[in-house]
Order: structure tokens, then C-alpha cells, then sequence
């Protein structure tokens, strides 16, 4: 009786070794490559090269500038 | 590294919907979906202003707070982005974004809620960089050649900044300086807010309005 206790007792504690994991299945969520990465297409803006980090922010940050008139214009032109 | 953000010149846009429509071609937004719209506040009111709205991408985004099924995710740029794969549909984003920015196409016979849609910053979302699966689901991903968001890129008058904060928040303040008016920013606190406080539940109340 006592030995019948302890076994099942054991199931039941073992019984927890058995649980599922809970981690999502499938695709990484967020792993998508950096933008900087690239790929260079026939659609890359020239100015910078794919893959490399510095000369992509150099290069968005240039691009972001050509929406700034004030700097396309003379002064008070 | 870039923090990518929107700012709209509410002294400048002309409510020419240019950057809907660019942002519908570009991305192939299908019927009933606007991730881009403009809005006017005060209508037939002096004064009325016009804005472009779409999704801020927020410091501390709420869609992302309340997502059951922790679809979004924030890239190395700062923009909010979500697997369409992963999302149900279940429109608690929609309720929670200050902007109005989730969309959810109607599909099939019955109309049924499809999946989320939103403005990726021309940024695409999980897939390969510039794979035709992620053009499929996500539309154009500009920033990966080297552009910035077409709505911006396309506007007429640069009412639309977008692009690295620093950059567009010194051109919108280098306009301020010039013209000596129209300083005000909508939703500039209630997406980005300030580091310390993060971003506000509620909207910023636009000045003089009802």
C-alpha cells in the first residue's frame, strides 16, 4: 500500500517533467534584418552602400534634409 | 542609430490628400484601407488647419501595449511594425491608438475582419527584406533602398516630415524661427512624449479646438 503511495505520488511529481513548452512555434517575431542591410536592388537609392550601417544613417539623414527648402534656396531668396 | 518619426506642418498642408494617394500606390493598399488620411480640424471654422495622420510609431506604443497575441514589434529605427502572421484580428490595437491608425480590411462574403493594416513607415514587416512576400502582405520597404516614407517624399508643400527625428524636428523648428508662427505639432507629445513621462493615454487637445 505504502509502495502503491509513493509510486503514484512519484507520477504525479514526474508528471510536471512533461510539460509542453510554452514558447511560441513558428517565425521569430521582430526578425526581420535591419533595413541598412539592404538588399541592393535596381530600386537602391544611390548614395550609400547595402549592408553598411554608418553610410545608410549618413545617408537617411542627407535625404531627410531634402525636404528642408531652407536650404535649397539663397538666403532671403 | 535613426529614430525614425512623423511631424505634420499644419501651416502648410493644403489637404491635397498627395500623400494618401502615394501612400496607396506605393503599397498597394487595397480597397477600404487608408493607412494615411487627412484630417481637418475646425471645418468651415477661420482658421481651420489640415493634418495628415497615419500611424506615429510611437516611443511607447499602446497597440503594442494591449496586443493579446504580441504581434508588434519595434525595429533597430523605431518603428512599430506587426506580423501579419501572427495577428487575430481582434481590433484591441484600434481601440487603443490614439491616431486611428490600425485598419482592417473586409473580407470575403460576409465581411469579415481581416487581419490589421497599418503604415509601416515604408519599412515592410517581418519577411526578406524586398521579397515579393512581404510586398504581398506589408506593401513597399523603402527604408531597405535607402528611401524615406513615400507620403513624405511626395508632399507637395513638405507639410509632411518624415524621416530621423532630430533631422525633421530641426527642419520643422528652423520653419518656426522663420515664419514666427504655427509652433503647435499634433500629436508630437502624445506619440513621442517626453523621455521621462513617456507618452500620454489621451490625444493633445489641438488650440481652439471644440
Amino acid at each position: 500500500m505504502k509502495a502503491l503511495a509513493v509510486l503514484m505520488l512519484s507520477a504525479l511529481v514526474l508528471a510536471g517533467c512533461g510539460e509542453r513548452s510554452q514558447q511560441m512555434a513558428g517565425q521569430q517575431i521582430g526578425g526581420s534584418v535591419p533595413s541598412w542591410q539592404g538588399p541592393a536592388t535596381a530600386f537602391t537609392a544611390p548614395g550609400w552602400k547595402a549592408g553598411d550601417q554608418g553610410s545608410w544613417i549618413q545617408h537617411m539623414q542627407t535625404r531627410a534634409q531634402g525636404q528642408n527648402e531652407f536650404v535649397r534656396i539663397a538666403p532671403g531668396g | 542609430m535613426a529614430r525614425m518619426k512623423f511631424i505634420c506642418d499644419a501651416e502648410r498642408c493644403i489637404e491635397c490628400n498627395g500623400c494618401v494617394t502615394a501612400c496607396k500606390a506605393e503599397n498597394d493598399v487595397p480597397w477600404g484601407v487608408n493607412r494615411r488620411r487627412v484630417v481637418t480640424l475646425d471645418d468651415g471654422v477661420p482658421g481651420e488647419r489640415s493634418i495628415s495622420v497615419a500611424c506615429m510609431h510611437c516611443s511607447d506604443a499602446p497597440c503594442m501595449a494591449v496586443c493579446p497575441v504580441d504581434c508588434f514589434y519595434r525595429t533597430d529605427d523605431g518603428v512599430v511594425l506587426h506580423d501579419k502572421d501572427v495577428c487575430i484580428g481582434c481590433g484591441y490595437c484600434s481601440y487603443a491608438c490614439p491616431f486611428g491608425a490600425p485598419q482592417f480590411p473586409s473580407n470575403g462574403a460576409f465581411g469579415l475582419r481581416g487581419k490589421m493594416d497599418k503604415c509601416t513607415f515604408c519599412a515592410g514587416g517581418p519577411e526578406v527584406n524586398g521579397s515579393e512576400a512581404e510586398f504581398e502582405k506589408y506593401g513597399r520597404n523603402r527604408l531597405s533602398e535607402g528611401k524615406l516614407p513615400a507620403c513624405a517624399e511626395m508632399c507637395s508643400t513638405k507639410a509632411l516630415l518624415g524621416g530621423d527625428g532630430d533631422v525633421v524636428a530641426d527642419i520643422f523648428r528652423t520653419r518656426v524661427v522663420a515664419r514666427n508662427t504655427g509652433s503647435e505639432v499634433w500629436g508630437w507629445g502624445t506619440a513621442y512624449g517626453k523621455p521621462a513621462q513617456g507618452a500620454t493615454a489621451k490625444p493633445a487637445k489641438p488650440q481652439g479646438s471644440k
